[in-house]
């Protein structure tokens, strides 16, 4: 019999808290830091409390600045400590992106190991919460695209803690995107003290036979809907959450869709340089003769996300995610 | 530092006028501008607050304290003038000449709340921190090379000076000699950041030496010191003689928007007693009295005309046409590209067809 795993109701933002939380304590060298992350406990409050527990030089807010705490931090990570930076939205990542792109995701490589980056940025990403325009980006492809740092993305709160804490013990830059969407849409149990979740490793949420869908992130709620609205029609969906979105699961995905040979691939982002994309070639790769029918993504445009007054024109819906099912059964 | 850039003003908080120099400049007339103005500003502002309670707007961000720094640097402007606000200067945008239709449709997430009325050049509010700083520069350098008189100001928080672009910026119209003003509202915080967590320099106004420009210091709840300034960075840059960088000290009062809890980093109860000294409309009705140009009649009239355009504009906002779908897709390019049209087409299909 296994031993019952204590557990308390958190929702994905308290996960978060409470990983940080967790590895604050057992890591003298993890540092927070980031805007509003001190007193305010973060705008979503991710943070909250910690502060007052580990005192102002381990919870660091700093100045309006992210290209220059993110590359201090990358000098810090060096230099013996484990930044674990905020930034505030996704979109705002933007100033900092030359340090994430030229230096944190390849100082390994430049130095053949002699510096390392371990550290982590935490950022909420993606629309649906009607936020002012640029705070509902999800442009995690720019970071998938790009050589030498992880990117993960769960959309669960016990999932958001394993892969957080795995996060900030990765020895590498880990890009670690919070589905804004979900901070507090819901609440699970989740383990008490610290374990992790391994990062490149997806989780099958349905377990299904006609038709595999493969999201992340925000996603995954819509995507779970379409499969519950499909039951009426009496079709087994499997839903899986990638989770990482690099190293993708490349055994998890060719494992289900050789098993349906039928898939839709929903997410948020852009259409055009997408990850769907990514898994696209990890199907054609490795199960191309799997496949009944061609692959569907429904995915978010080409066009920068709209204000909130047309987010909803432009976020992927449940309506659209079931017409993609059909549009594969049709084959 | 602080000595080198003293706060100036022209009247100071019991409305008493402190500098002589301006005695015969302060008309009637401008007294009256700028009152009417500042009125019409914080009436809008309060009940944009009220709105965002009752779920009829998104997240908004409130200017109530700000409203002597934005009066006063935007009604120096000459009309052909650019504006490069921010997300918390739609008083000045107001002040300027923006539509408050247009104001309220941009913080209800429509895009056509970004478009300036005719003839105006008002860049649609800058979100990423200090990145209208470069295009204020740019703006204003273009002017230069058609070789008119016009400037351009760009407005930003303290908290926006941490950031590469407001240096990059000061620089790059610095050595062009960029016709524009740097309009700094210190409200001494960004968000939860205090001022002195934000920087090591005491004032904003000296970072103006290290790009060899004009900097100053103003109370920036003294309309007339802020006016007065503005006028004369403006009148230099249309001079020939290049930026310069305004620091407005300021407050503001409220949360830093609708979104946030400003009781979480500071006493709200302090903030308020505030009041009694930086309230720049306060200010401007003790000077009012103090100068006989007071009259409660006039005071009501002011209050009631601006309620009433506000409730006509919010009224305006609300009966604005729905958004329609096909929108987001047709502004991306001049032309559509395949990609976004086959997704358009599919789209429009699916929905059964634009809304009309
Ligand atoms: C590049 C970027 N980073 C972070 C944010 C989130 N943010 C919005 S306002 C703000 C504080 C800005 O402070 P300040 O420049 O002093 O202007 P104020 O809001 O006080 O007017 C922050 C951090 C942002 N909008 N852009």
């Amino acid at each position: 019999m296994r031993a019952a795993i204590k557990t308390q109701t958190l929702t994905l933002v308290q996960a978060i808290n409470d990983a940080l939380r967790i590895m604050l304590q057992e890591n003298q060298n993890v540092i927070l830091m980031g805007e509003d992350i001190g007193k305010n406990g973060g705008v979503f409050r991710a943070t909250e409390g910690l502060q007052s527990e580990f005192g102002e030089d381990r919870v660091l807010d700093t100045p309006l600045s992210e290209a220059g705490f993110i590359g201090a931090a990358i000098g810090m990570a060096v230099n013996g400590f484990i930044p674990v930076a905020e930034i505030q939205f996704l979109g705002f990542i933007y100033p900092a992106f030359e340090q994430i792109m030229t230096h944190a995701s390849r100082l390994r490589m430049r130095t053949m190991g002699h510096y390392t980056v371990p550290m982590v940025i935490r950022a909420p990403y993606g629309a649906g919460v009607r936020a002012p325009e640029i705070h509902c980006d999800s442009t995690e492809a720019l970071f998938t695209h790009m050589p030498g740092i992880k990117v993960v993305c769960p959309s669960s709160p016990a999932d958001a803690k394993g892969l957080l804490i795995a996060a900030i013990e990765d020895p590498d830059p880990v890009l670690f995107l919070e589905p804004m969407r979900c901070y507090r849409s819901s609440r699970e149990e989740v383990p008490e003290g610290k374990y992790s979740i391994e990062i490149g490793k997806g989780k099958k949420l349905v377990e299904g036979t006609d038709v595999t869908i493969i999201s992340w992130g925000a996603m995954i709620p819509v995507a779970l809907k379409a499969a519950e609205e499909m039951k009426i029609q009496e079709v087994s969906c499997e839903v899986i959450d990638l989770r990482t979105l690099y190293p993708l699961d490349q055994d998890l995905i060719s494992e289900s869709v050789q098993k349906t040979g039928r898939t839709v691939i929903v997410h948020e982002a852009h259409s055009t340089g997408g990850v769907g994309n990514d898994v696209l070639a990890i199907i054609n790769d490795t199960s191309f003769l799997y496949q009944k029918a061609p692959t569907e993504r429904v995915t978010g445009f080409d066009t920068p996300v709209p204000y909130f007054g047309f987010e909803d024109y432009y976020l992927p819906t449940e309506k659209r995610v079931v017409k993609a099912i059909e549009k594969v059964l049709s084959f | 530092m602080e000595k080198q850039f003293p706060i100036l003003q022209i009247i100071d908080p019991n409305g008493n006028i402190i500098d002589e120099n301006y005695e015969n400049e302060i008309t009637e007339h401008l007294i009256k501008t700028f009152y009417s103005h500042m009125v019409r500003m914080r009436v809008f502002d309060r009940k944009a607050v009220s709105l965002q309670r009752q779920g009829r707007i998104g997240t908004y961000a409130p200017f109530e304290g700000q409203e002597a720094a934005q009066a006063g640097s935007a009604l120096a402007l000459n009309p052909d003038d650019w504006m490069f606000p921010t997300y918390r200067d739609h008083g000045a945008a107001m002040a300027f000449g923006h539509s408050l239709k247009s104001i309220l449709l941009f913080w209800n997430g429509r895009n056509e709340g970004c478009i300036p009325p005719k003839g105006k050049n008002i860049f649609p509010p800058g979100i990423p921190i200090a990145t209208q700083i470069p295009h204020a520069a740019g703006a204003a350098f273009a002017e230069k090379l058609k070789g008119t008189r016009n400037a351009s100001i760009a407005y930003f928080g303290d908290g926006a000076t941490s950031e590469g672009d407001f240096h990059e910026g000061l620089n790059f119209a610095s050595v062009v000699k960029a016709p524009v003003v740097f309009f700094n509202e210190n409200n001494q915080y960004a968000i939860s950041v205090p001022f002195h967590k934000q920087m090591n320099s005491k004032t904003i106004a000296q970072k103006s030496l290290a790009y060899d420009i004009p900097g100053v210091r103003v109370d920036g709840n003294d309309v007339f010191a802020v006016y007065f300034q503005t006028m004369k960075a403006l009148e230099a840059a249309r001079n020939g003689e290049g930026p310069s960088l305004i620091e407005a000290v300021t407050w503001r009062y409220g949360a830093h928007t609708t979104a946030d809890d400003p009781s979480k980093y500071r006493d709200q109860a302090k903030s308020h007693q505030r009041r009694e000294i930086t309230d720049p409309i306060i200010r401007l009705e003790r000077f009012m009295k103090n100068y006989g140009f007071f009259d409660q009649v006039w005071i009501d009239m002011v209050q009631k005309e601006a309620a009433d355009e506000i409730d006509q504009a919010i009224k305006e906002m609300e009966q604005f046409p729905a958004a329609k779908p096909g929108d987001i897709f047709d502004f991306v390019f001049a032309k559509l590209v395949w990609p976004i049209k086959q997704q358009k087409e599919e789209y429009l299909e699916m929905i059964g067809g634009d809304k009309k």
